[in-house]
This record gives C-alpha cells, sequence and structure tokens, in this order.
C-alpha cells in the first residue's frame, strides 16, 4: 500500500527526486475542500434549523477555530519539524495577527460602544481623548492588513536575527521565546499599553461593512479559513520540496556540515523563522472575527506550550500530521472542557507523553513510512 | 558575503605577502581561480599561536602547505591537529598569528560558510553528513552553487549538475547506495559520501581529520588510491593515525607535538628524526 502523504519533494526541485504526495492525499485534499467550500457552507445557511444534515452555528464557529489553530500547527511544524527550532512563542505571533484585525475590527464599531463615542470603550474609561499614534489608519482594513503581515514578521526578523547570529540553539532558543511571549503578554494587560488591558478587544459589529455576527459573513470567514489552511499546506509543501527545504532539514540534522558545505544558517533559519510568524499572524487575524475576542491571555506561555504539543501530537515533518494533530487535541479539548473541565489538562499531559513514548512521528507517523 | 575579489584586491594592496617558506616539492603553480598561489604555496600559518584557558593548543605554528601537495598531519592526541583545522576553517580564531589562504586571502577574517565557499573543503573526525537525506541528495547540497537562501530556493537540477553527481557517486563507490539515506550507510561509506561532498564543492584543498578511522583494509586501500589520485587537481591535508597508511600516501609528512611543528619531510625522514622518536615512542 502506498502511503498518502509522502514526506514530500518536488515541484521547485524540478523532479530531483519526484516523490510528490499520491493520489490518496490528492483525494483527500479534494474531499477536503468539498466539505468546506460546499457542504458545511450549504448545510449550514440552507438545511433548516431541525433537520439531520444542518450544520449548526456553533459547529461551523468552532471548526473554524480550529482551522486557524490548523495553521499554527502547521507553521510550527516548519520551524520546529522541519528545522529543528522549537519555538515556544508562536502563541504571540498569532495574538499579535489578531490584534492588528482587532484593531480596525475595533474602529469598525463606530459609535455603537456602550458610550457612543469615537473611542473604543475601553479608551472611554481610561479618559483618552484621542487615539494614540499607533492607532493611526486604523480604520482601514488594508492597513489593518499589512499590520497583520509586518508586526509579526518584523519582530521574528529581528529577534531571529540577534538570536541566530548569537548562535543561541535548542532549550535556550525555546527558553527565550517563552520569556519574549511572555514579556508581550505582561506588556499588553497594562491598560495603558493602548490595547484594552486584559480584557482586550471584542464587542466587533461588523467587518468590511458586513454583519460580524451574520450567519453569511460567518460562513465567509470559515471559507476563508479553509482557503488559507489549503493554501499554506501547499506552501510548505513547496518550501520543504525546495532545495532550501533539504537545506533546512540538514540544518536540524548536522548544522556544521551545512555552514562547512557554505551555506549560513542563519539567513536559511532567519527566513523560515521570519515566514512561519507570519502564518501565525494570518491565522490570529482569521481567528478573531470569528470568536468575537482577543485578549492578553493568548500570548500566555501555556498556549505556546500547546502549539507544540499539537504539533508533537500529529507528527513533526510531515505538514499534515500537524493539522490533524491541531484538530484532534482541540476536538479532545472543546468535549473534555464540557464534560469533565477539571480533568483536561491531565488528559493533555498524558497525550503528549504517551506520544513521545510510543508515537515519536506522531499521528501521521501510523501510516507514513520514513524516505527511503 | 564580501565580493571576494574587490577583497582580494584590497588585502593584497595592505600586506606583503609572506614569502615561502616551503623548500618547494612542487615546482608547477597550479593555477586556480579564486586563490592566488602564484608563490606555489596555498596554505600559509605564520606563528599561529591558540590557547584556551591556559593550554596552549597551538603554540608559535608555522606551516606552509604547496598547491597540488598531499600533506599528511601526525603527532599524539593533544598536538593540534584537530585545532590547526578549526583555526584554517575558522571555527576557532587565532589569538595571534595569520593564516592565508594563497597570497592575498585573510582566513582569520572570514566565516565558515564564507571559508567553505572560496574553496576549502572539511572533513570531520566523526563522519558527518545528513543523515535524513539520501546520499543522493547530500552530495547535491554539497555541490558547489550559490548558496544564498532565494538561489537555493529557486534552484533546479539540471543535466551537468547530475552527471557530475553520478561521477562523484562513482568515484566514492556509492552509486548502488545514491537513494539510501546516509543514516543507514556503514561507518565507512559515511566517510566517503563526506568526502564525496568535500569533492561537490569543488574545493582547492580538503582537511580530511582521520579519512580512514573504521574502515575495513579493503576500504582503507581503496582511499589511498582515491587521495592519490585527487592529489595534484587538489591540494590535501590529511590528519592521520594510521601510519602505513600515511606512509603509503604521503608526499611530505609534517609532526605536530605541543602545538608546534617538531619536523617536516618525506615519511622517512620524519621516521630518523630523534625528537620525533622520543614523542611518539617515549623514550
Amino acid at each position: 500500500m502506498t502511503p498518502a502523504f509522502v514526506p514530500v519533494r518536488g515541484p521547485f526541485g524540478a523532479g530531483a527526486l519526484p516523490r510528490l504526495w499520491s493520489g490518496r492525499a490528492w483525494a483527500f485534499m479534494g474531499a477536503a475542500a468539498i466539505v468546506l467550500f460546499v457542504l458545511v457552507p450549504v448545510c449550514n445557511l440552507a438545511v433548516p434549523a431541525g433537520n439531520v444534515f444542518h450544520v449548526s452555528d456553533y459547529t461551523v464557529a468552532l471548526v473554524g477555530k480550529i482551522m486557524c489553530y490548523a495553521i499554527v500547527a502547521l507553521a510550527m511544524d516548519l520551524i520546529w519539524g522541519y528545522t529543528g527550532i522549537l519555538s515556544l512563542g508562536h502563541g504571540l505571533f498569532f495574538a499579535l495577527g489578531g490584534y492588528a484585525m482587532g484593531m480596525y475590527l475595533m474602529r469598525s464599531i463606530g459609535h455603537e460602544g456602550v458610550y457612543q463615542s469615537d473611542l473604543p470603550d475601553f479608551m472611554v474609561f481610561l479618559d483618552w481623548k484621542a487615539y494614540p499614534w499607533y492607532w493611526t489608519f486604523t480604520e482601514h482594513f488594508w492597513y489593518c492588513a499589512l499590520l497583520v503581515v509586518l508586526v509579526p514578521g518584523v519582530l521574528a526578523f529581528v529577534f531571529g536575527f540577534f538570536a541566530f547570529r548569537s548562535r543561541i540553539k535548542g532549550v535556550y532558543f525555546s527558553i527565550i521565546t517563552q520569556a519574549l511571549t511572555y514579556a508581550f503578554m505582561l506588556l499588553f494587560f497594562r491598560n495603558n499599553t493602548g490595547f484594552g488591558g486584559n480584557n482586550g478587544f471584542t464587542d466587533f459589529k461588523r467587518i468590511l461593512g458586513f454583519t460580524i455576527a451574520a450567519p453569511q459573513t460567518r460562513v465567509a470567514l470559515f471559507m476563508l479559513t479553509g482557503a488559507a489552511l489549503i493554501g499554506f499546506l501547499f506552501l510548505g509543501r513547496a518550501i520543504v520540496s525546495s532545495k532550501l527545504g533539504r537545506v533546512l532539514t540538514a540544518i536540524r540534522d548536522a548544522e556544521t556540515r551545512v555552514m562547512f558545505s557554505g551555506y549560513d544558517p542563519v539567513y536559511f533559519k532567519l527566513f523560515i523563522w521570519t515566514l512561519s510568524a507570519v502564518i501565525c499572524g494570518i491565522a490570529g487575524a482569521l481567528y478573531v472575527p470569528q470568536v468575537g475576542i482577543i485578549n492578553p491571555s493568548e500570548m500566555s506561555p501555556a498556549n505556546s506550550i500547546e502549539i507544540a504539543i499539537w504539533t508533537a501530537v500529529g507528527g513533526r515533518g510531515t505538514l499534515i500530521g500537524p493539522v490533524i494533530g491541531a484538530v484532534t487535541v482541540n476536538l479532545g479539548k472543546s468535549w473534555f472542557t464540557q464534560a469533565l473541565p477539571e480533568y483536561w489538562l491531565y488528559v493533555l499531559g498524558l497525550l503528549f507523553i504517551l506520544v513521545t513514548l510510543y508515537l515519536p512521528r506522531g499521528i501521521a507517523g501510523l501510516w507514513l513510512r520514513r524516505p527511503s | 558575503m564580501m565580493n571576494l575579489a574587490v577583497y582580494a584586491e584590497q588585502q593584497a594592496a595592505k600586506k606583503e605577502p609572506i614569502t615561502s617558506k616551503s623548500t618547494g616539492i612542487s615546482d608547477g603553480r597550479v593555477l586556480t581561480p579564486g586563490v592566488d598561489t602564484s608563490h606555489g604555496g596555498i596554505l600559509y600559518l605564520d606563528s599561529v599561536s591558540v590557547s584556551f584557558d591556559g593550554f596552549k593548543a597551538l603554540n608559535d605554528l608555522t606551516l606552509v602547505v604547496d598547491a597540488g601537495e598531499l600533506r599528511c598531519v601526525i603527532g599524539p592526541n593533544g598536538a593540534g591537529k584537530t585545532t590547526m583545522m578549526d583555526v584554517i576553517t575558522g571555527k576557532t580564531r587565532p589569538d595571534s598569528g595569520t593564516a592565508f589562504f594563497g597570497q592575498t586571502i585573510d582566513l582569520t577574517r572570514l566565516s565558515e560558510p564564507e571559508i567553505a565557499d572560496i574553496g576549502i573543503g572539511r572533513k570531520f573526525q566523526k563522519p558527518t553528513v545528513f543523515t535524513d537525506h539520501t546520499v543522493f541528495e547530500n552530495l547535491e547540497l554539497a555541490r558547489k552553487a550559490d548558496k544564498h537562501v532565494w538561489p537555493t530556493l529557486t534552484a533546479k537540477l539540471d543535466s551537468t549538475a547530475r552527471d557530475r553527481i553520478a561521477a562523484i557517486l562513482d568515484t566514492i563507490h556509492l552509486a548502488a547506495e545514491s537513494k539510501r539515506p546516509a543514516g543507514l550507510l556503514s561507518h565507512g561509506q559515511k566517510q566517503w559520501l563526506e568526502i564525496g561532498m568535500l569533492l561537490m564543492q569543488e574545493p582547492q584543498l580538503l582537511l580530511l581529520d582521520e579519512p580512514v578511522a573504521g574502515m575495513t583494509d579493503d576500504e582503507t586501500m581503496r582511499s589511498a588510491e582515491l587521495f592519490e589520485s585527487l592529489a595534484g587537481d587538489y591540494t590535501l591535508i590529511v590528519v592521520e593515525h594510521d601510519m602505513d597508511f600515511v606512509a603509503r600516501i604521503a608526499d611530505r609528512v609534517t609532526v605536530l607535538h605541543e602545538g608546534r611543528v617538531l619536523a617536516e619531510g618525506s615519511m622517512q625522514h620524519v621516521q630518523q628524526n630523534e625528537e620525533v622518536i622520543e614523542v611518539f615512542l617515549g623514550r
């Protein structure tokens, strides 16, 4: 039996070793696309509530949210699974993308806040009379969309440049990224930072003129998220199957040999690290309008660790694995936190230990063979 | 990365070239692009000292290697052989002294990837290959090319490159293994793969740290043939403990002891040197 998702090689490498996704993998992707773009929208919007085939708004919101997590796990796989750099701060980039989108959504509330002011409620509460300078232009969607990419991207680039140039590696790098997200969380908790303090942004009314709570808007956001997920899967596949992808894996396995082969690992790490952060930012921007809130708890160290768990559970270095991991763990989480809320963390911890011990290549490792 | 041609000119203008102290085995000069070997020498270490926490790993080491030579470096443990390679490849910076590649390129001012790029390849004592990649991919990654991020992302493997890889696969006797992950090779095969990767880089100078350690007699013999065939086109510096192997392949032997050169010359010559006998046999 040929495995569905053979670790991929291909397009940029121009058939150096053309090991593409098998037919089954393509069939799976096609089926996923039909479910995301046809079945779910139709069953949610057209099929009346009460019908067996009706998909509830709750389900649409839940799956949409989980797809955002899956994008983050995919980004994590590029930097951890393929390049061997464990980031424990990816929640920060996700949250920053979310905040950038949140700024636009706050501006779009208009006068419909509790205080019916030009300013968001939290600024009125602080007795501010005008927007701080860094809120300039945030009423424009295009500008906030730019911030979604630039803020995580520039932060990751600058941080990564100094960290990689100083040859900070392994657990030291992980700890620093953890500290980074923690520092930002504390910063965003302050009311005076100008991002709503511990309440963050919420009570959004509309996006691009559409009512944010309308079923059609929600389904549109859902489909957009699905498209982003599939798009990033293809992007990831193109990257890891290029020569650059092979250099990344080589850095993971023997960095000194990479250096003595004439590649400067700093810039390769920086490339994939920054790209990974940008992907997280975009996921955050899709997440916020769907869940309707962003606050500093998204930057908590535990959140970033959870991202690493999704990736490990799904299977590092497989692209599709982390997506499966994010979906599995989060479906489990949403069931457990309703049924047995106090046990969820134990289950998560146990899952992580069991996967590490018995499934070192994750869920995807169950059917993926090693490239040979 | 600095433009090396410009850099070389600046250096040439600034600095008087060190004249060759070599007694000169090779009279003919090997004309090589990039590195200026017009005085016959390809590597000049002059009074290099390196110390770690007071321990002098290299103590005023002076060594000149001619282009096209096959030089063996021997010496007891701790003599400074690996540190010397670290200095040449940019891994360790000397506390004092100079290291020049050809007449013009100051190795102490370049990073490891830059040094690899100008034509110095290094094989480690412990074979270091990309274990998850196939033998073919290992060679593909090592191949001389523009190794910046963007060209690497869009790189395509043309037929010239494939031919080159196929040729090297034959040279290192791994053609049958080309699709196997390198991690599954035997120790000796990994050694060869690493040598093959160096050859893919098209270097001028190869530094080989114990290249036949762990090889069978048969493999060792084939390695000797390989190195002998490479000498002339390439310059090789081989660090090795296997004296029979050294005696077989070396043009010249340098004996290191306590971070400096104890003796230098033909194998016969150094074997008769009183000091060398003392160091090796402990008399």
